[in-house]
Order: C-alpha cells, then sequence, then structure tokens
C-alpha cells in the first residue's frame, strides 16, 4: 500500500434469472455499478456452495455479494430460500475465521431492479472500505 | 566447548523426546539434560470451544491415555455444571478406568518397558522391543498377552466407543446404559484379566525379580531418590484410580498434606525450563531448591509407586498381598527406588483386575438411570483422577454461554518431570564419570532409568 | 529375496495412530513375518542416526503419522520421503491437521504465551528458547511454524487414511495391501467415501427431510438412543463425514464429530456442514433463522474440528 486509496473488491454470486438480469438492465439504463464489482453469473443463488464464497475470499477478495431472485421469486422455486440458510449459518464461522461477518451479503433483487442493485453494490462496497482490506494470512 | 552426546529419539516412550549428554573440552561427563521438543497448545485452542466438548477434545492430547482425560474431563464437568453422577453411570466411568489402567500398564509392562525388564541393558539394540520380549517368553505367552489386550479393550469399547477415543462422558454420567448381556461379557472378560494379573505377577516375580538384571538395579543407589510422592486416596487412605483425596507425604512417609482437587494452586506451581517444552511441577509450599531430594526440595513424584507410597495398601485381597510382599521386600514403605516403579504398576495391574471384577458383578451397573441433567452451569470446573502415569488435573473455566475461557491442564508426566530429570542427572553421573568410552549399554540404562516412570511426553507438554 | 522394509514415525501427533498400529495385535507379529520394520521410535529401539545409512527409496512403506507443527518434525517428514517409496498420511493430523490444528485460530505466539506465561498454576513463566546456554554446551529446541500444517504441504503424500485414529482393520489394509502392491491410484484417501451418515445404525429412522426450529445442547436434553440425533436437534457431522470409523461414537449414544474427515471432492470440510445443516432449518425469517444459527454453541471450532489446518481459509 503505497498512500493510494484501497478500493475493494467485491465478488458477486449473481444469479442469472434476476440479479444478473438486473446488472444487465442497469447497463441499458445506464446506471453503474462500482468498478470493485466482479461478477461470478450462476443458474441460482441456492447453488452458491459455502465454499465458493471462502473461496473468493482466499482469492483475494474483500467482501462477497450473493445477489438471487426476491422472496417468493425464485426460478427454481425456493433456491433463494437455501441461499438465506446457508447464509445464516455461514455467518456463525466467519469472524473465528478472521473474516467480518459484514463483508458478506444475501440480497433478493428484482430483474429489472438496476438502481437497487446498484445502491447494493454501493453500500457493500462503501462497508468494506471500512473495515479495510481483508487481512491474507501469508 | 564441550560437546553433547544425544539419545535422540528416546525410544518405546509415548511422545518425543531426547537426552544430551554433555561433556566438557576434556572429555569429562557434566550433566544430562531431557528435552522435550514439541508442543500443541492445548490450553489455548481450547478457549472458546463449547464446555461439553472438552472431555472428548482434551483427550487428543494423548492417544495412549485418552481414557484418563476424558475422566478428568468429565469430572471437570460434573464439577462445574455441580451435577451428581447416578450409581451406575459412577460403576460404568470405574470400570472403564480400570479397563484402561490394566491395559495401559500391561501396554508399558509388556511393550515398551517390557524389553528392560525381560531381557537386559546389553541386549542387542534391534532386538529390545516387544517381539524380542515374546521370542524370550514364548509364543503362547505372547498369544495371551495379546488377546487379553484386545479384550479388556473390546469391553472399554462396549462402554465408551472405542478405547482409542473413549467418547461417553457426559456432565452428570454416561451416554450409554449397560445391559444384562453386555454384563454377563464383561464378567467373563474380567475373571480372564484377573487370572492374566495373577500370572502376570508370577511372570514378575519368575523372569524379573529373580532374574540378574532388575535386582541390581533395583538396589543402586544413584537409583534412589528421597522425594515427596502425592496420590489419590480413598476414604479409608487406600489407592484409588477415579477418585478420592490427594494426599502427598514427605520422603520419610509422614502426611504432608491432604487436599481436594480444587485446592490444587495451593499446593502445586509448575516452571518453566528454557530448553524444553515441558514443564516441571513442584510443591509450593516447599518451594523450588533446584535439582535436589530430600525434605527441603519441593520435588515430589506420581505415578504407580507414589501411589502405593502415599496409601496404607488396597481394598482387594490380591493386590494388597502384593503390596505387602512389594513394601517387606524392599524395606518398608516409602519405598525411593525408581525400578520400584515397575513392581508397583504390576501390583496395580492386579488392584485394576480385582476391581474390574468387582465393578462388573455390581447390581447397579446395568441400570438404566446413566444420566443426571444439569440444573444450571458455574463458571469454574476442577476434575481430577489417577492417569496410569500419575495424577492429572483438568481446570475448566468458562463463561456465561457454556463457552471455556481459561483451560489449565496438569497432566501426569509433568508432576514427574523434575523427578525424571533428577534421576537421570544422578545415574548418569554415576555411570559416565568415569568412562572414558561410551557405550550402547551405558546409555541404554539411562533410558531405562527415564523408562522406569513411564513417560508420556505427548501429555506433558500438550 | 530380502523383505520389504516398512516404517513408522510421529510427527506432531498424539500416540494413537500408534496404538492403531499395536492394536494389530497378532496381525503385527504377521507383519514381521512379512516385512522388516526399520524404524518405529514408540516400540523399536533404532535412533535417527540408523536412519541416516539408509539409500533412497530404501523404505518400501513409512506410515507417519501427526501434522507439521515444528522444523523438526518438517526436517524428519522430509527425511522419511526421501528414504520411502510409498508414504501414507496415517490419521486426520496427517491428513487435515486434526485437533491440534485448531491452534490456526490463535497463532504460534498465543499458544506459547498461554502455556508458558499465563496459566495460573505458574510461578515462574518465561518462553522456551530456540538456543539455552548451560555450562558446557549450547541446547537447540526446535521452534514452531507459525501454523500447523498437514504432511502434504511440506512433502508429496502417496495415500491418505482417515480416522481419529484409524481402525486397526483399515491400518492393517493399508499395510498389507501397500506390501501386496495393491493400492488404488495415488492420491487415494483409503476408505469409502461414503458418508458415515449412509452406514449409521440410526438411519433408518432418519426422515427424508428434518425441519428444525432450535439445537440443543448435549447437556440440556435427554435423547432417544435409536433415533436419528440431527432429527432430535443435536448436531451430528455424519452427514458431511467419511464413514469407515464403524460409527462407533454412534454406537456409544453419541453424535459424529467428523474425524474421518471430508468425502472426496470436498475443498473444505467447515463449509460443508454449514451447507448439511443449512438445509435442516426450517424457518424463512432471515432474523429468525440468524437466532437458531446462533444456538450452536462454537460453530467453526466443532465444523472444523479436524481440518482447521487443511481448511480453505487457514490453510497455507
Amino acid at each position: 500500500m503505497t498512500g493510494t486509496e484501497f478500493e475493494p473488491k467485491i465478488v458477486g454470486f449473481f444469479c442469472q434469472w434476476c440479479a444478473d438480469a438486473a446488472a444487465d438492465a442497469a447497463g441499458r439504463a445506464r446506471i453503474a455499478l462500482p468498478p470493485n464489482l466482479r461478477v461470478v453469473r450462476i443458474m441460482c443463488s441456492g447453488r452458491v456452495a459455502p465454499e465458493f464464497i471462502l473461496q473468493a475470499f482466499a482469492a483475494g477478495a474483500d467482501g462477497v455479494l450473493v445477489a438471487g431472485c426476491l422472496d417468493g421469486n425464485c426460478h427454481y422455486k425456493n433456491g433463494n430460500v437455501t441461499a438465506l440458510k446457508r447464509m445464516a449459518v455461514l455467518k456463525t464461522v466467519l469472524t473465528p475465521l478472521g473474516i467480518d461477518s459484514e463483508r458478506v451479503r444475501r440480497v433478493g433483487i428484482g430483474a429489472d431492479d438496476a438502481k437497487g442493485l446498484a445502491r447494493v453494490v454501493s453500500d457493500l462496497v462503501e462497508t468494506v472500505r471500512r473495515l479495510g482490506p481483508q487481512p491474507r494470512s501469508e | 566447548m564441550g560437546k553433547i552426546i544425544s539419545i535422540d529419539p528416546i525410544t518405546r516412550l509415548e511422545g518425543h523426546g531426547s537426552l544430551r549428554l554433555v561433556y566438557d573440552d576434556e572429555g569429562r561427563f557434566q550433566d544430562v539434560y531431557l528435552q522435550a521438543p514439541d508442543f500443541k497448545g492445548f490450553e489455548k485452542f481450547c478457549e472458546g470451544r463449547a464446555v461439553e466438548e472438552l472431555p472428548a477434545l482434551t483427550q487428543k492430547i494423548c492417544g495412549v491415555c485418552p481414557t484418563a482425560h476424558h475422566i478428568a474431563g468429565v469430572k471437570a464437568l460434573d464439577d462445574l455444571f455441580g451435577v451428581a453422577v447416578p450409581p451406575a453411570a459412577r460403576a460404568i466411568r470405574e470400570l472403564m478406568h480400570n479397563a484402561f489402567i490394566f491395559e495401559d500398564h500391561l501396554l508399558h509392562f509388556f511393550y515398551l518397558g517390557g524389553a528392560d525388564l525381560f531381557l537386559g541393558p546389553d541386549e542387542p539394540m534391534m532386538d529390545r522391543n516387544v517381539f524380542g520380549v515374546i521370542k524370550k517368553l514364548g509364543t503362547d505367552a505372547g498369544a495371551r498377552i495379546i488377546d487379553i489386550r484386545k479384550q479388556v479393550r473390546q469391553l472399554h469399547a462396549t462402554i465408551s466407543g472405542s478405547a482409542l477415543y473413549p467418547v461417553c462422558g457426559l456432565p452428570g454420567g454416561v451416554s450409554k446404559a449397560i445391559s444384562p448381556e453386555e454384563k454377563a461379557q464383561f464378567q467373563v472378560i474380567t475373571q480372564k484379566a484377573l487370572a492374566f494379573a495373577e500370572w502376570a505377577v508370577g511372570l514378575f516375580h519368575d523372569r524379573v525379580l529373580e532374574g540378574r538384571h532388575y535386582g541390581s538395579l533395583l538396589a543402586r543407589p544413584y537409583m534412589k531418590s528421597d522425594t515427596y510422592y502425592m496420590g489419590l486416596v480413598d476414604a479409608d487412605g487406600n489407592v484409588s484410580f477415579y477418585d478420592g483425596t490427594l494426599r502427598i507425604i514427605d520422603p520419610k512417609g509422614d502426611v504432608y498434606a491432604s487436599f481436594e482437587a480444587a485446592d490444587y494452586l495451593s499446593h502445586l506451581a509448575e516452571r518453566v525450563v528454557p530448553y524444553s517444552y515441558m514443564k516441571q511441577l513442584y510443591l509450593k509450599q516447599v518451594g523450588w531448591k533446584g535439582l535436589v531430594d530430600g525434605p527441603g526440595s519441593g520435588i515430589y513424584r506420581v505415578g504407580p509407586l507414589a501411589r502405593l507410597n502415599v496409601s496404607s495398601g488396597f481394598d482387594t485381597p490380591l493386590a494388597q498381598t502384593e503390596y505387602e510382599r512389594m513394601g517387606a521386600a524392599l524395606g518398608g514403605w516409602p519405598v525411593h527406588s525408581t525400578f520400584a516403579y515397575h513392581w508397583a504398576r504390576l501390583v496395580e495391574i492386579l488392584y485394576a483386575a480385582e476391581n474390574m471384577v468387582r465393578l462388573s458383578s455390581l447390581e447397579q451397573l446395568t441400570d438404566s438411570a446413566v444420566r443426571n441433567l444439569p440444573e444450571g452451569m458455574g463458571s469454574s470446573g476442577v476434575g481430577v483422577c489417577e492417569a496410569p502415569r500419575g495424577t492429572l488435573f483438568h481446570h475448566y473455566d468458562a463463561d456465561r454461554k457454556g463457552l471455556a475461557r481459561g483451560v489449565n491442564l496438569l497432566v501426569a508426566t509433568q508432576n514427574n518431570a523434575a523427578g525424571i530429570q533428577l534421576s537421570l542427572s544422578e545415574a548418569a553421573r554415576a555411570i559416565l564419570a568415569h568412562q572414558t568410552e561410551i557405550d550402547d549399554t551405558s546409555l541404554n540404562v539411562l533410558e531405562m532409568v527415564f523408562r522406569a516412570y513411564d513417560p508420556c511426553m505427548a501429555c506433558a507438554t500438550h | 529375496m530380502p523383505k520389504p522394509k516398512v516404517a513408522m514415525y510421529w510427527l506432531a501427533g498424539c500416540g494413537g495412530c500408534e496404538e492403531s498400529i499395536l492394536d494389530l495385535g497378532v496381525d503385527l507379529l504377521a507383519l514381521t513375518d512379512r516385512a522388516d520394520i526399520v524404524f518405529w521410535p514408540i516400540a523399536m529401539d533404532a535412533k535417527y542416526r540408523e536412519l541416516d545409512p539408509l539409500p533412497d527409496n530404501s523404505i518400501d512403506v513409512v506410515l507417519i503419522n501427526g501434522a507439521v507443527r515444528d522444523e523438526a518434525q518438517e526436517r524428519m517428514a522430509r527425511l522419511l520421503r526421501r528414504k520411502s517409496k510409498t508414504v501414507i498420511a496415517h490419521g486426520i493430523c496427517a491428513q487435515a491437521g486434526g485437533v491440534p490444528g485448531l491452534a490456526g485460530f490463535h497463532g504460534r505466539d498465543k499458544i506459547l504465551q498461554r502455556a508458558y506465561q499465563e496459566v495460573p498454576s505458574l510461578e515462574s513463566g518465561g518462553l522456551p528458547q530456540a538456543e539455552t546456554q548451560t555450562d558446557h554446551a549450547r541446547l537447540r529446541l526446535p521452534s514452531l511454524r507459525e501454523s500447523l500444517v498437514p504432511l502434504d504441504r511440506v512433502i508429496a503424500v502417496d495415500y491418505y487414511l482417515p480416522g481419529c485414529p484409524p481402525p486397526p482393520e483399515l491400518v492393517k489394509e493399508a499395510l498389507f495391501n501397500a506390501l501386496d502392491g495393491e493400492l488404488p491410484e495415488r492420491g487415494s484417501v483409503l476408505a469409502e467415501s461414503v458418508a458415515l451418515c449412509r452406514t449409521c445404525p440410526r438411519l433408518a429412522s432418519k426422515p427424508d427431510t428434518i425441519h428444525l426450529k432450535r439445537f440443543h445442547r448435549l447437556y440440556e436434553v435427554r435423547w432417544d438412543p435409536d433415533r436419528c440425533f440431527l432429527e432430535q436437534g443435536l448436531i451430528c457431522l455424519g452427514p458431511a463425514t467419511r464413514g469407515g470409523c464403524g460409527a462407533q461414537c454412534l454406537k456409544a449414544n453419541m453424535p459424529c464429530r467428523g474425524c474421518f474427515g471430508p468425502l472426496d471432492n470436498v475443498s473444505d470440510m467447515g463449509a460443508r456442514v454449514v451447507a448439511m445443516l443449512a438445509t435442516l432449518l426450517d424457518e424463512t425469517d432471515p432474523e429468525k433463522l440468524e437466532n437458531i444459527a446462533a444456538g450452536v454453541p462454537d460453530p467453526a471450532g466443532l465444523f472444523y474440528r479436524y481440518t482447521l489446518a487443511a481448511s480453505i481459509i487457514k490453510r497455507r
């Protein structure tokens, strides 16, 4: 670090039906998503195994966003509920592993809610900026 | 700068240990240092763990004596939760503990220490092991040793899940009741164990005591250390493995202190030795006076010989007879010869077997009530038991969520750490001071001195 | 033809894996008929100096148990690798760090500080030293690594024998198969990749779906000795743990704690446990879900009990 401001790296696991669609909508509407975001497109937020999130941190992420469909709107019926439950349990192990649980967030996003998505991402970027870089064990 | 000759690793030992023999520039022997070269940090990483998990977690200190840690741990939980144990659970725990001490002492008598007893210090290195012992005693004896170990460990596993990893301990009892069928099996196995113990004692008399090595080692002045001793005794002052009052005697044999486990910090203290990961314990009120014996020095010893020294004997007939025989042969109690640890271990094998027979026939053993649920939780618990190698303390402090916030463990071999170093220094000076050439036999005798204690270095450093 | 050579050694282990060899009983005698045991410190008197003259690759099979906690263990691991054709990581410590790997929550300095400077029984504390000058010599003591690591972080490992410790039957199979040249593909774990849950004596009582509103702690409740632990609200790691242990804890009426480690192709055992437990929760309100999850005491210490040193976040 040589005086330049810390720019958090955020990995977004985006379900293709809603969150990723919202990201496309943002592009069409020329709503900029923060450049900190790297998106991994997945079929469903219920596909995000907890180890994906840990792997993202190990690979250099400072924050992780799991974004799926809105409650009751999952394309696969209840994949987003699975994601919700996993997040609740995963958060209990993050702190002892040295990861502030505020660095990880799960949200539901409507397919056309570009503004909502931009807000969520910006908010996570700012939270993580405040927390500073995720300490690496090396 | 002198030179160092190493015995590395010390073998037929649980865990890692090395002896460094230090010589000056002129090649004169100066001293020997016992090093425990490794460390794991249980007292720290048990912090934050759920307290109910600690008896299963702390037993991972030692795969040779996991049962002792499991018992001390679960007794610390009984204390922490302020919960009494139903009679059946008490009998089950005690049966498991005695089965464990039986087979663990047996492990030392034949597998680890066996070559020191049945063979001799001058036997070729590659023969000094259990295979050499079996060759010497015959394959029938070998088969018998292997078989009884297996059966007693099977009894243990029926109670605990596995003799390698017992898990049955819960605050207020145990997880599993014993069925009448299991009890019947236990009675058969424990009778066999008793017959085996009598045979082993006979073997000790015929093949070890009558042999050419043991008697002479027993009598050598450098094998005697006039130390204090500590062990658990029951209400009648007899040896007790599972529970009781701690008794310390002075080198003359007079009771120096009696106390409950919860008061251990008033009586025992430990010091760091910079060249080893093994801390040394000593009597706090006498103080650390260096590596010397006698009433002015806080060095005390634990384990089989210590238990026989502090107690008035055993509440079972065969062990009591053998105890009296041993006392008479060695000039009365207390016995200070370090090599007498082996004999004391044999007396305890007999006691453990007799005790197993008694416990396995108890009416309450098959009661279905094996667990009381705690009604609350305190902030601190201390558990104690006699491990094969000596007194073992587990002390857990808990926070309000029932997570461990402080763990302190005083483990059997740590109690003996100063005594072992003292014995080694005295023996090494006597043996090596006048030698110019160091031979394998002398080095082996030093290891035999160390091994008489049946140390466990994994425990001692934890 | 000369007999094949076998060695057994321990690094940061507890001796339980050694007991799993001693427990071979008569099979141990059979082993000595088939092979020469050239190095096995717990049972035989050969010293380190007896290893040095052995040519490289002259030991046919070595079983190494324990993780790597200090520099001396690292050296021994490398030496044994060089001398041996086949290295079997014996037990969960060698495979994934085991219980001593929980030190990864704290790091080297804190574990040393606790034992040598803090515990209430200390009268005179101070850290053990890498070098101590006595009157006539300098004594060296191995230094701890910053973190404990599984064996394959230090040397190439050919096979893994899981368990804490592995049952003697598995040890026997591994040893004799190795001598017969009948081991599977290199890199294999020498126990079937089937979840313990599938072999559990209580499996019949496990419903297709479990609906939990809360977790209980072991000291809070009594449980039915014949029914699935999870269904009774008690955490059992059986669904996320490799079987092959004989379900010994279950038979003693206690839940699984994961000592056989993960199944094949699982990169992080704790994360698997997270996913497994999450499916059991009967709740969709985020706040209530968090409350249920908060009812698990020490989740990280439990889910990673034997594998923290091999976890995605802590391995290095």
